[in-house]
Order: structure tokens, then C-alpha cells, then sequence
């Protein structure tokens, strides 16, 4: 059958799964445009490119399945940059593809002509040019599967668009993936994995650091029988809320910068740290130097490159998350780990166990309530979609996740703008599922020309601002760090609310406690998209904090607040 | 200093990939060389970078992550044959030829090109031999130099072989949720 490259690519995409794509168009990729309106593929007309990569992403980390981003040449492609980059570090399955001006013009800086496979080298996990037409169906299938295999990330497919124009003969079968062979690298190394099991039976206070990666590898049930095998306590990276439910007893929360104290501190006197699918960040860390002295480290993880790149391992387990604990289970030995479990829940104090809900209503909005109102009234449900900063920490910390891939956050990169665009993809990848956006005033005024997106779409996301009138994380920083000299941090924002009238969707804006819920409650009982334009106590900090490059020891700890530290299941 | 040898796609773009990848573990390359193999889709690779152990095992799961890259291995702690060649042109006139042509043969180098005012010498070998040729013909006024950069192989049955296997069979990949 002779087909156009145009045709090609999406009749490839459609026999790959996909169903939605995020795009904008442009001249040099107008011919997959043309192919398009003919094919069942659905585009989704974004604002932005970036806007495109984002909703990809989103749709990805929602899914477990690829998302798909297009764009023009030139600009189309350099707007994606900051999209690709997000993906790349949080391993996050997105393929790109992008025209590019007709080969005999290659190099010649014709119009809306860039380097983009130049410009992503370090930002893919792989990318490519494609200059014929016959070349189109196994590039894209080896797209889909390197970005999805291993450890995911993004590729980016660059074509040019003479290979759009021309036809050639498709045929399925004969475009299977034709990757370079690969040295094997598996975790064979029996002594190693002794090594493990016997660290494993032998600690007296151990601690799993439960990442990403658990979830990339859908080991969700792998993983929990591990934690009971051994009844060890669990402490979540960012990006691996979810992946353990909050509610389990043995869960502790999150770790890290903005860890609760009790984990950071379980970590610190921890005699034996099991690290799954995590990398550990300097976020995680803080100064490696006293970074959890006193415990072995077993590192889980499929990344080789990861293993002893910040902190030096007792024994790595090289491999996918998954297949490596079915291994270890059998080899548990269960322990009493009760005096353990009895001193960290003891380290937790008062703040376990007090409601931040019950404390009196003093006239000021805070942050936590409305994020905290939120898990109660979406009983913990929804997906989450957060941006960067001071909202993206109080969501770690008082909405409770028991199911994964219900927090969609940028972690690696930390992306403003990140929020809106990546939660209107995670609706196209679980329409049924009620999504809410978590935005600070700041992130939001990066990206918020998708709320044109979503009206042109008729989706129905949630979205709360937590307008606080700065940019917050920063001002904070400022506030600790650099004597509360408030520089490029206070932020002048239009009315939300009126704004999201303007585009026509439903706007409302709250300012006491009280109104919180009823408008949280309305919000849902709608069928279409609501904003929501909390403002919230300008000069709350997110505490505790581990300063960066601080040791982990080293908190600060919230001062004689109203607030206390967490909320705990009602 | 540490060495590794690489088996990369013989194709347009990967040099750019790995001297890319190096720059941005911020690891200086001392001396990169890169040649065809008996296998035309294979190019091989011999990598010499100022950096430690730990940074060469980063650099080398890093280059195993591209996918242009078959394997990549860090052979510093092993037994190593390694061959540098020079090319050095040198200033000779009528009364230090002869003191010159002494050195050559001492070193096993050649003289592969004669002019009336200068000579090129050609040596090959392990690096501090000819660095070592280097510093005693310095004196005589070093006019040019070509350095082709290290390769290197193991030794005796330490063998390392690109993969070759056939292509593996990839699941069906979608976009559907898992």
C-alpha cells in the first residue's frame, strides 16, 4: 500500500495505541496536519508548545502508556525545549515530533529552520532526523519503544518535510523496531544480591526510600508485599506519593527538603537504607557528608548510571524495580520491628496526631486548609496536578495519596507552568477521573493561556490557585535566607476569576475559611470546569525545611504557629 | 586518567552523542579515537578522560544508556595494550642529522620524509615512549607535531566483542494504561 509520510506517521500512531495528540501547527509540518484531519487520531490545539509537551507528559504519568506532542519547525520546536527537559528528568515516557523544513534545504538557515535534534541532544533519551518517507513507520515505532523501555524518557522524531510529502510503501510487519544490539547488564552478580538479603534480615532499623521508579515499573503490588515481608517502615520521595498508600501504618510520609521531621529523622538513624527506583536527589539528601551515617545502603534500580553517583552503595541491585523484589520477597525474613516503628512514631509528637482541621478559624486563610479541604472532600480520589513551589510542598503534605499516578508534579526540573497544561492531559488519559489542578498565583500566570485549550476541548478539570501575591518559595527563601529582602518576589496577578470569565469558564475567588468547602463542593457538583482563586496568608513558609545543602539533621521548625506541621487521617 | 573503549553505530551523529554526554558529566576527553571495525555497521571507539574511577563508571553506564552505543567499558584497571602514533616534524640540518638518526633508532621510530632544513619522524607506540622522543628531540626544535590519540586493546583471551545478536523481539508498546 503507498502511502504519503504524512499517512504514514498516523496510521503508525493510530496502530501504536495513540489517541490523542497535543499539538500546534506550523508550515513545515503542515502535511502530517493534512493526514490528520483524515485519520481518527483527536488533536488537541494547545496555546503553546510547551503547553503541548506538558499535556503529553501529564497524559503519560497519568497513564503509564506514551504521550505524543507535534509541532512545526524553528519555534514550534524550540518552545517544546522546557517541555522535553521536564520529561527527561522525571522519566517520563513523551515522544516529540516536529517538521522540519524539506531535506535539499537542510543547513541553509531557510525559514523557521533549526537544529532541534542539536538543541535536545542532552534533553532526549534519544532523537532523530527523518528524511524519507519509507523510514517514517520504524522510526516512530523505535520512538515509542525507547522512550517507554528501561528507565523512560522523551524522543524526539524530527521530519523533514519532503519525507512528509513523498510516498513510499507501508508495510507494518516489515517496519518492526530495529534497535542496535545491547550488552545485557542485568543485575547476575548472586554475591551481590546475597549481599542484600543478608543486609536486609540483619538490620535492626531499616528504612525504604520508595521512589518513581516503583511506579514506572508497575511493582505496586511487588513492592507492598516486600514492605510486609520485612514490616519495614516506608519514607516517599516526591515523585514516588502514590506508589504506597498513605493511609498504610507503616507508610511515613515523604522525605527530604520538606520532609515531615520523624522521616528525616528515621532516616538518619536508620541502620540499613533500601532505596527503590530513587536516585537521591540532593532535594533528598541534603549534605551528603552526613547523609545517613550510620546505615548500609541497598540501591534498587534499573539505571546503572544512578548507582553510587551521589551516595556510595553497600550492595545495588541493578534491574527493573519490580523483578527484582519478587526476587527478594522469598528471601525475607520476618522481624519484629516494633521498638523501631514504637521510636519513630514516638519522634512524631503532637503533630500526628492533631487535626490542623480542629484548630479555631482566626480570620486567615491558610494554605494547608484548602489543600487539606481538598483531599477530604475528593476523599482522597482525585488526581492531583501540581506546579512548582510553596503549594506544590503543602499538597505533599496534607493531601494524602493512596492510589499511583494520582500526583502529577514536576519534580527534576521543578517547571513553573507545569500544572494546567500537564492536568489537561492526565484528563484526556483518564476522562473519568476527577482532576484537579494545584497552581500557585506565579506558575499559573506562565501557562494559562491552555484555559483557552480547555474550553476549546470541553474538558472538566479543577483548577485552585493559591494566590498568595508572590512568588512564594522564593519570597521564603528571601525570608530565611536573605534577611526578608523581598526582591522580584511580590507578584501582581490579574482577578482569576474574572479572568476565567473572559474565556468562559466559571471563576470564583475566597478569602475566609469558611467559604472553602462550599466552593470545593459546588466546584465538583459542576460538569464543566471551575478556577478557584484562593487567597491565602501572603507570608506562610512551608515548614519544616532542610536548607539546601544542610544536613537533613538540620530543620527548621515551624515557630509557635497555628499551624501544626501535619494532618493526619481524620 | 582512565581509559575506556566503546562499540557505537557507525553512523553520522554519534561522535556528537558521546563528546555531548562527556561535556555534560563535565569530563574533560584527553584523547578520543574512533575507527571502522570488521563489522562496517560498527565503529569502535578509545576514550581517555581526566577524571576518576567513579566518574568513569558514570561515563561509562552514561554511554551504555545512548542507544547508538552497543557497550562501553572502562578497561583503566586492565591488562592494556596501548599504541599512540606521532608524527613529529623536526628541524635537521647537515650537522645534528646524524646525532638525530641515533635517537630515531634508539626510540624504533622512522624517518618518513627528508628536506634539506627538516625531517618527519614517525613513532608509534605507548605513550611515554613517545613522550619520551619528544623531550630529546626538543632540543633539535620540534617545527610540528600530529598525535593520532591512544587505542587501546586488552590483552591476551580478555576479549571484548560488540554485541551482534540479533535484534530482540520488542513488546507491543501503546499508549494504553498499564
Amino acid at each position: 500500500m503507498k502511502l504519503t509520510g504524512a499517512e504514514i506517521l498516523c496510521e503508525s500512531l493510530t496502530r501504536l495505541g495513540v489517541r490523542e495528540i497535543f499539538g500546534y501547527p506550523g508550515g513545515a509540518i503542515l502535511p502530517v496536519y493534512d493526514a490528520l484531519g483524515k485519520s481518527k487520531l483527536h488533536h488537541v490545539l494547545v496555546r503553546h508548545e510547551q503547553g503541548a509537551t506538558h499535556m503529553a507528559d501529564g497524559y503519560a504519568r497519568a497513564s503509564g502508556g506514551v504521550g505524543v506532542a507535534m509541532a512545526t519547525s524553528g519555534p514550534g520546536a524550540t518552545n517544546m525545549v522546557t517541555g522535553i527537559a521536564t520529561a527527561m528528568l522525571d522519566s517520563s515516557p513523551v515522544v516529540c515530533i516536529t517538521g522540519q523544513v524539506s531535506s535539499k534545504v537542510l543547513g541553509s538557515d531557510a525559514f523557521q529552520e533549526i537544529d532541534i535534534t542539536g538543541i535536545t541532544m542532552p534533553i532526549t533519551k534519544h532523537n532523530v532526523v527523518v528524511s524519507r518517507a519509507e523510514d517514517i513507520a520504524r522510526t516512530i515505532r523505535e520512538a515509542f519503544v525507547i522512550a517507554s523501555s528501561g528507565r523512560p524518557g522523551p524522543v524526539l522524531v524530527d521530519i523533514t518535510k519532503d519525507a512528509q510529502q513523498t510516498s513510499a510503501e507501508f508495510d507494518w510487519e516489515a517496519s518492526a523496531p530495529k534497535l542496535p544490539p545491547k550488552r545485557q547488564r542485568t543485575n547476575q552478580d548472586q554475591a551481590e544480591f546475597d549481599r542484600a538479603v543478608e543486609l536486609l534480615n540483619s538490620a535492626k532499623r531499616p528504612v525504604i526510600l520508595a521512589g518513581h521508579g516503583i511506579m514506572v515499573s508497575d511493582a505496586m503490588r511487588a513492592f507492598e508485599q516486600f514492605v510486609r515481608a520485612g514490616n519495614f517502615p516506608v519514607a516517599m520521595t516526591l515523585l514516588g506519593i502514590g506508589c504506597f498508600p498513605a493511609k498504610d501504618p507503616l507508610n511515613l510520609g515523604m522525605m527530604g527538603m520538606h520532609g515531615e521531621a520523624w522521616v528525616n529523622n528515621a532516616i538518619q538513624e536508620a541502620d540499613l537504607l533500601i532505596a527503590v527506583g530513587m536516585r537521591f536527589d540532593d532535594r533528598v539528601t541534603g549534605d551528603l557528608r552526613t547523609y545517613a551515617k550510620t546505615a548500609r545502603k541497598i540501591h534498587i534500580e534499573i539505571d546503572r548510571a544512578e548507582i553510587n553517583k551521589n551516595v556510595k552503595v553497600d550492595a545495588a541491585l541493578v534491574g527493573d524495580a519490580r523483578e527484582v523484589l519478587e526476587k527478594l520477597i522469598p528471601q525475607i525474613e520476618t522481624r519484629d520491628r516494633s521498638p523501631w516503628i514504637r521510636h519513630i512514631a514516638e519522634s512524631k509528637g503532637d503533630s500526628a496526631v492533631v487535626d490542623i482541621q480542629s484548630l479555631p478559624d482566626n480570620g486567615h486563610l491558610y494554605a494547608a486548609h484548602v489543600i487539606n479541604d481538598i483531599w477530604k472532600e475528593t476523599h482522597g480520589e482525585a488526581i492531583v496536578v501540581t506546579d512548582v513551589g510553596q503549594h506544590q510542598m503543602w499538597e505533599a503534605q496534607y493531601y494524602h495519596h493512596n492510589r499511583p499516578r494520582t500526583l502529577i508534579t514536576s519534580g527534576g526540573l521543578g517547571t513553573m507552568g507545569f500544572a494546567l497544561p500537564a492536568a489537561i492531559g492526565a484528563k484526556f488519559a483518564k476522562p473519568d477521573a476527577e482532576v484537579w489542578v494545584v497552581v500557585g498565583d506565579g506558575g499559573f500566570q506562565m501557562t494559562m493561556s491552555e484555559l483557552a485549550t480547555i474550553v476549546q476541548e470541553k474538558i472538566n478539570i479543577k483548577i485552585a490557585i493559591i494566590n498568595n501575591g508572590f512568588l512564594g518559595m522564593v519570597r521564603q527563601w528571601q525570608e530565611f535566607f536573605y534577611d526578608k529582602r523581598y526582591v522580584a518576589t511580590p507578584l501582581v496577578a490579574p482577578d482569576f476569576a474574572a479572568l476565567a470569565n473572559a474565556f468562559g469558564i466559571r471563576g470564583e475567588r475566597i478569602t475566609k475559611r469558611a467559604e472553602v468547602v462550599p466552593v470545593i463542593r459546588s466546584a465538583r457538583e459542576s460538569a464543566e470546569t471551575v478556577l478557584i482563586d484562593f487567597r491565602v496568608e501572603q507570608e506562610d513558609s512551608v515548614y519544616p525545611m532542610v536548607a539546601a545543602g544542610a544536613s537533613l539533621s538540620d530543620m527548621i521548625r515551624r515557630p509557635n504557629s497555628p499551624l501544626v506541621e501535619t494532618a493526619t487521617e481524620p | 586518567m582512565q581509559t575506556l573503549v566503546a562499540y557505537v553505530e557507525n553512523k553520522p551523529g554519534v561522535l556528537n552523542r558521546v563528546a555531548s554526554l562527556a561535556r555534560r558529566l563535565a569530563i574533560n576527553i584527553d584523547s578520543l579515537t574512533v575507527g571502522p571495525t570488521e563489522n562496517e555497521e560498527i565503529a569502535r571507539m578509545t576514550i581517555v578522560a581526566h577524571t576518576d574511577e567513579k566518574g568513569a563508571h558514570r561515563l561509562e553506564a552514561s554511554l551504555e544508556k545512548l542507544v547508538d552505543v552497543r557497550l562501553a567499558e572502562n578497561v583503566s584497571s586492565r591488562a592494556l595494550l596501548e599504541r599512540d602514533l606521532a608524527l613529529i616534524k623536526v628541524s635537521a640540518d647537515q650537522q645534528n642529522r646524524p646525532h638525530l638518526m641515533e635517537l630515531i633508532k634508539v626510540f624504533r621510530a622512522r624517518v618518513v620524509d627528508v628536506a634539506p632544513e627538516s625531517l618527519i619522524i614517525e613513532v608509534s607506540g605507548a605513550v611515554d615512549k613517545i613522550d619520551g622522543l619528544l623531550e630529546v628531540l626538543r632540543p633539535f626544535g620540534v617545527l610540528e607535531m600530529a598525535r593520532s590519540g591512544r587505542i587501546s586493546m586488552t590483552r591476551g583471551g580478555d576479549l571484548l566483542r560488540p554485541p551482534i545478536a540479533p535484534p530482540e523481539s520488542f513488546e507491543a508498546v501503546t499508549t494504553e494504561s498499564k
